[in-house]
């Protein structure tokens, strides 16, 4: 599905970050990555996701056989990405379930879809919003606006859901949730899983795995990946720190 | 309280509708060909003579014209407004246009030109009227609230509706040539005097050659039972369009009015001067809306509408009150400063304006706000979007006289950049002639949030709704106060008017 090929990423002002990055992900493939600060993590979810500002200057990322580079990231959304963001934005002014449905909306016209009707997207985000323990309120208020650190990390998982993607992102959207919150953001990610859905999942944190398992664990350090395990991976560096993948 | 939540409601459902139908032109630039029958060209004393002839006026309207004319003669155009602007000649100008098919005023809109009726029609301006069951009380038609249409068509009105119906309740509507006929006690004892002849430059000019526009008079305890509007369209080619509305709310009155306008794409400029009037006595109230979508011109800066307008409200009466509220997406030039004389003790004013520049347009838009009676009080919240290569200035005025104690004023003024090679400006003038009365003014002026829009098209919007809708956000506090049925038409216009402003 995603396929990154020795990828090289400048910031604008100069600086690697990305320093000869490859990832391979397959359908249905839950993968995550950890590393310490500032390892590149963040960066690799945006070059993904297309943000303005970063230059490829080796390699390629493909999904599902597309050159991803080329795209806007408005389309990449469309071909099946979704980033949940670490930081994410707020957008004063603009309610929640506005965004959402123009969201929806967009995605399914440029997909060549009929627009979802306003019934049934109220179903749909009433249920999604009820799983996830968002509160009618939240839908009402402008995007992100005022949010707690983990409204805002749930109402990710919300457009997720709506959105249901192809490949989804998740960057550190354990952080900043307490315990409940982690379980419910986590059901809300493993009723998504399919054969069809794949995941990348960015944490600190060992414990978000025993809720969402994952099949392949890889170490991120300056800009690539130095090793990559299965689940229990996690667990050792959980144990050991980074400090044996540092050179 | 209700009404504002299904207003804030259908506000969400449209812009949605809104940012996904992005239309890629100025939807109101068609032209309508009809047989129309000009005045000579160019402005003399004969044609303000032949301007109040074809009106049937009486011979004390004339006077005032004249005396208005003679004034004009001796002025010169303003150039303190931070527009650039290429001479006007005045005597290249029609000053009246009117459709020969209502050479014979039609005796109601039935008898109308089908194709001035269509008009309205494509520009989605209801000029059907339903009649309510008799015994049935409701202001809806269709589950949509009524509002009455005064329709202006270059030089005339074409028609006015639910007449009867506002009659009955003692509100009259109508336009202002029929109530000079008909009301001359009331429009003589009002017109000119919020705004005199002498004001300034354009009012001058206005108050001799204007045609037509809307006069709305609202009794004593009145509460006005529907919307009332008047849609302005330029039609015909180079003319100048120069309407005057006067609306008087009488103690313990209220009324909402709604402006809407638009013209043809054309190349060459065409002037609107316009000036309008509003009177409120003791406890009453005035809510005037304009949605302003004169022809902008093309990217280039060619064609497009001089709207240099003078509004202002007279609040004489105890605890009066009225709020003007504007959003600014057309016009060329834009060159108008609604304005509040708070002269009643406890009389208040507010101003909420919105102001989209793009291309080249060029926007000079504010307010003035005269504190003159005892604890009065003001509230302005301006937003200013420029891009492309437009220029846009908010310039404000607050001052309060020394008699006017305990009086307050808060004023927040914010502009927002898209791109980098508009302008946005703000120039306030504030002057406070006692030490009770607070005045207070906070200003903002900020790039588009490169993060926000990328926010927006990490969830798959292009990057021109992305724009859309930030814009929109940042319009909010604004639109709100819009009537339902105008807000998503301005959400609209936002969303068109910044077109081609990205990428
Ligand atoms: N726009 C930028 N300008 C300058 N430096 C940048 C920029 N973006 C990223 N960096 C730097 O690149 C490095 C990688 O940052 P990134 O956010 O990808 O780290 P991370 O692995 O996500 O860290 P964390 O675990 O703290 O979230 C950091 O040193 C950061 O300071
Ligand atoms: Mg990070």
């Amino acid at each position: 599905m995603l396929k990154i090929n020795d990828l090289k990423v400048k910031i604008d002002d100069g600086a690697e970050i990305l320093k000869g990055l490859s990832l391979e992900i397959s359908k249905g493939e839950i993968h995550a990555i950890m590393g310490p600060n500032g390892s590149g993590k963040s960066t690799t979810s945006n070059v993904l996701a297309g943000k303005p500002g970063y230059e490829v200057t080796n390699g390629s990322i493909q999904f599902l056989g597309e050159d991803f580079n080329q795209l806007t990231p408005d389309e990449r959304v469309v071909q099946g990405l979704f980033l949940a963001f670490q930081y994410p934005v707020e957008i004063q002014g603009v309610t929640n379930t506005n965004f959402l449905r123009t969201s929806i909306n967009s995605v399914l016209k440029a997909r060549g879809e009929g627009k979802m009707s306003p019934g049934e997207f109220l179903t749909k985000l009433k249920t999604k919003a009820n799983e996830l323990g968002i509160s009618s309120d939240m839908l009402k208020r402008s995007v992100n606006f005022g949010f707690s650190g983990g409204e805002k990390k749930r109402n990710e998982i919300l457009q997720m859901a709506m959105l249901e993607p192809k490949l989804a992102i998740l960057d550190e959207t354990d952080s900043g949730l307490d315990i409940d919150a982690l379980k419910v953001v986590s059901s809300g990610v493993n009723s998504l899983r399919s054969t069809e859905r794949s995941f990348l999942v960015i944490t600190h944190y060992q414990r978000l795995l025993n809720y969402i398992l994952p099949d392949f664990v890889h170490i991120m350090v300056q800009g690539k990946i130095v090793k990559s395990g299965a689940a229990d991976l996690a667990l050792y560096v959980e144990k050991n720190g980074y400090s044996e993948f540092l050179s | 309280m209700d009404m504002e939540k299904i207003s804030n409601e259908g506000i969400e459902e449209e812009t949605i509708e809104v940012v996904k139908n992005l239309t890629s032109a100025y939807e109101a630039g068609f032209e309508t060909k009809i047989e129309t029958e000009y005045a000579p060209k160019g402005l003399s004393e004969e044609i303000v003579e032949l301007i109040s002839k074809k009106n049937d006026e009486p011979a004390w309207m004339l006077e005032w014209r004249l005396n208005a004319y003679r004034r004009w003669l001796k002025l010169k155009q303003p150039n303190w407004a931070k527009l650039n602007l290429d001479p006007i000649d005045y005597q290249d100008i029609y000053y009246y246009a009117k459709p020969e098919s209502m050479k014979v005023k039609p005796k109601s809109l039935d008898e109308v030109d089908p194709k001035l009726l269509e008009t309205y029609e494509k520009l989605g301006i209801p000029l059907k009227e339903q009649k309510i069951l008799a015994g049935v009380e409701d202001t809806t038609v269709n589950g949509q609230r009524k509002i009455a249409v005064d329709a202006v068509f270059d030089s005339v009105s074409i028609g006015t509706t639910f007449r009867e119906e506002l009659e009955e309740a003692g509100v009259i509507f109508c336009p202002i040539s029929e109530a000079i006929k008909r009301y001359p006690e009331l429009v003589k004892k009002y017109l000119g005097t919020v705004i005199p002849q002498t004001d300034n430059y354009f009012a001058s000019l206005n108050s001799a050659v204007f045609s037509d526009g809307s006069f709305v008079y609202v009794p004593k305890g009145v509460r006005c039972p529907m919307e009332l509007s008047t849609y302005f369209r330029i039609n015909a080619e180079n003319t100048g369009q120069f309407e005057r509305t006067l609306i008087i709310a009488d103690e313990g009155s209220y009324v909402s009015y709604l402006e809407g306008c638009t013209a043809p794409k054309r190349d060459e400029n065409q002037l609107h001067a316009a000036v309008v009037e509003l009177v409120i006595l003791d406890n009453a109230e005035i809510k005037y809306s304009t949605v302003q979508n004169w022809y902008p011109g093309d990217e280039k800066g060619k064609g497009g509408i001089y709207n240099f307008v003078t509004k202002r409200a007279n609040c004489r009466g105890v605890n009066s009150k009225v709020m003007w509220t504007q959003v600014e997406t057309g016009s060329a030039i834009t060159w108008k400063y609604p304005s509040c004389i708070l002269r009643g003790d406890n009389s208040s004013g507010e101003f909420y304006s919105i102001a989209i520049t793009n291309n080249m347009q060029q926007a000079d838009t504010g307010t003035k706000m005269i504190h003159l009676g005892k604890n009065t009080r003001s509230r302005i919240v301006s937003k200013g979007i420029s891009a492309g290569r437009s220029q846009n200035t908010y310039r404000g005025q607050v001052s309060v006289h020394p008699k006017s104690i305990k009086s307050r004023n808060f004023t927040q003024c914010d502009s927002l950049l898209i791109g980098d090679q508009c302008g946005a400006h703000t120039v306030p003038y504030i002057d406070i002639g006692n030490n009770s009365s607070k005045v207070e003014h906070e200003a903002t002026t900020s790039k588009i949030d490169e993060e926000k829009l990328f926010y927006c098209m990490s969830r798959g919007l292009t990057e021109e709704e992305s724009t859309a809708l930030v814009v929109n956000g940042f319009c909010k506090e604004v639109l709100q106060y819009l009537p339902m049925e105008f807000a998503m038409e301005a959400q609209k216009l936002v969303a068109i008017s910044l077109e081609g402003s990205v990428g």
